[in-house]
């Protein structure tokens, strides 16, 4: 009987060994360097738009200064997503993502709002700086998109990967990995862009 | 031993979810530099668009494809074109690709800037070069005059070294806008700097007669004569080596939203 334990025990030793250095000791960590480096992508697009912000609202301003509740609106809707920030190592705490999104989906349909505004002021809408900073937002925007629809592929990877035999066994032994929250559009159309044209469709 | 299978189960599943966005897509096959799936142009110009995009290459390294489609499957053009670069790999590991995408039955088109040139070809720019050089003719029904049109006026900008093109950008994209007060102040204190250090000694230097450059120092300010010959500053734009012969394919570029959209 103790023969045989120790036999299987020199036998399941190097199994082991082999099959958790094989199946997730590197995998798992890797993974989860690609969903934060996903983030950080992310992070950058959200604060591309950040920085839009004080400009297109100045220039709303020269145009259409009375339009002052919803100006207001976005600075104040920007100044609460800047002060969320979310880091990398709590993309764990599906709470702390539910916050950031919905501080960053106020800031979107805030902007929807204010970009709905300006269709009431042609002046404003033919400026030229207008024209260029709403491009830029457009294109913002879709960056956001396409970040997120990154980040959520490379989350989905690594959780998939941390729950899946074999590098489940790694992920839970060695990492204590635990799942990444994706983002998910919670208001509606938070995921969208606000509707920007340039009155030349529709 | 139930939660074997269960895990069987789930990992399926999660391989399911993962193929499912992947498998949804097909694009045209990547047949040259001019895709022409939905026939806008003839053959004439295509080889002339064809020609072009290969000097770009050869010059510069970056690549650029115009591509028509019949269908862009229910997604936005923004999707639909990210996808279709990543798909085709545009553009070096530099990620230098543009795609110049033209969806006539949705009546949408789409300057696809990758990662790499978006300080270059920026959005703005993207959506100055749609309004003004595309859409005017696409309105009017001349597709191929628009889609050369456009490929020219993006070529032009990727021709240039890349301090040249950014000024170029701001300067057709900002056109009617005043300066920025930061501006002001850079430029005043930029020649507060040239007052002091170069042309205050220069009139006193000349008149002490004795006061002279040292050397051929460098030089900032465009030389007029008296400056001695120094002192251009080397342009840019080098190129990569040119691009593989033969077929064409891309060079492994990614995309991540650059550009602008414009509809007609």
């Amino acid at each position: 009987m103790t023969i045989d334990r120790r036999l299987l025990a020199a036998f399941a030793a190097p199994a082991i060994a082999l099959s958790v250095s094989a199946c997730g000791i590197n995998s798992v960590p890797t993974a989860e360097e690609v969903a934060k480096a996903r983030w950080a992508d992310v992070q950058v697009n959200y604060q591309r738009r950040a920085d839009l912000i004080p400009n297109l609202v100045e220039t709303v301003k020269g145009y259409a200064a009375q339009e002052r509740t919803v100006l207001t609106e976005v600075t104040e809707a920007r100044a609460k997503a800047s002060s969320i920030q979310l880091n990398a190592d709590q993309l764990n705490d599906p709470q702390a993502v539910a916050q950031f999104q919905a501080a960053q989906g106020a800031l979107s349909s805030s902007l929807g709002r204010l970009l709905a505004t300006v269709e009431a002021y042609p002046d404003l809408k033919s400026n030229q700086n207008f024209l260029a900073l709403q491009s830029q937002l457009e294109g913002t925007e879709n960056r956001i998109a396409i970040s997120l629809r990154d980040y959520n592929e490379a989350v989905r990877a690594y959780n998939t990967r941390i729950r899946t035999f074999p590098d489940m066994i790694g992920a839970k032994l060695v990492h204590g990995a635990k799942p990444m929250t994706p983002f998910e559009a919670t208001a509606p159309n938070a995921d969208r862009a606000p509707e920007v044209n340039f009155g030349t469709t529709k | 031993m139930i939660a074997l299978p269960r895990w069987l189960a789930l990992a399926a599943l999660a391989l399911l979810c993962l193929a499912v966005p992947a498998a949804a897509q097909t694009f045209p096959a990547l047949s040259g530099r001019v895709v022409d799936a939905a026939n806008l142009l003839d053959a004439a110009q295509e080889a002339d668009l064809t020609a072009k995009l290969a000097a770009l290459e050869s010059a510069t390294g970056r690549q650029m494809v115009v591509a028509t489609v019949p269908g862009l499957q229910d997604q936005p053009i923004e999707d639909y074109g990210y996808r279709l670069g990543r798909a085709w790999k545009i553009g070096t590991t530099e990620n230098d690709g543009v795609i110049l995408l033209v969806a006539p039955n949705e009546r949408k088109v789409r300057i696809e800037v990758g990662y790499g040139l978006e300080p270059v070809l920026t959005d703005a720019l993207s959506s100055v070069i749609i309004q003004t050089q595309i859409l005017p003719r696409f309105r009017d029904g001349d597709m191929a005059g628009g889609i050369v049109a456009g490929t020219d006026s993006i070529l032009e900008q990727l021709s240039l070294p890349e301090a040249e093109a950014q000024a170029r950008s701001a300067r057709l994209v900002q056109s009617a806008e005043r300066r920025g007060d930061g501006g002001d102040t850079v430029v005043l204190i930029f020649w507060i700097i040239v007052l002091l250090f170069v042309v205050l000694p220069m009139v006193f230097g000349r008149k002490r007669g004795k006061r002279h450059r040292r050397g051929r120092g460098p030089v900032v300010i465009w030389g007029n004569d008296d400056w001695g010959s120094g002192g251009g500053w080397g342009s840019g734009g080098g190129g990569w080596g040119g691009g593989g012969g033969g077929g064409f394919s891309g060079g492994g570029g990614s995309f991540g939203g650059g550009g602008a959209s414009g509809g007609w």
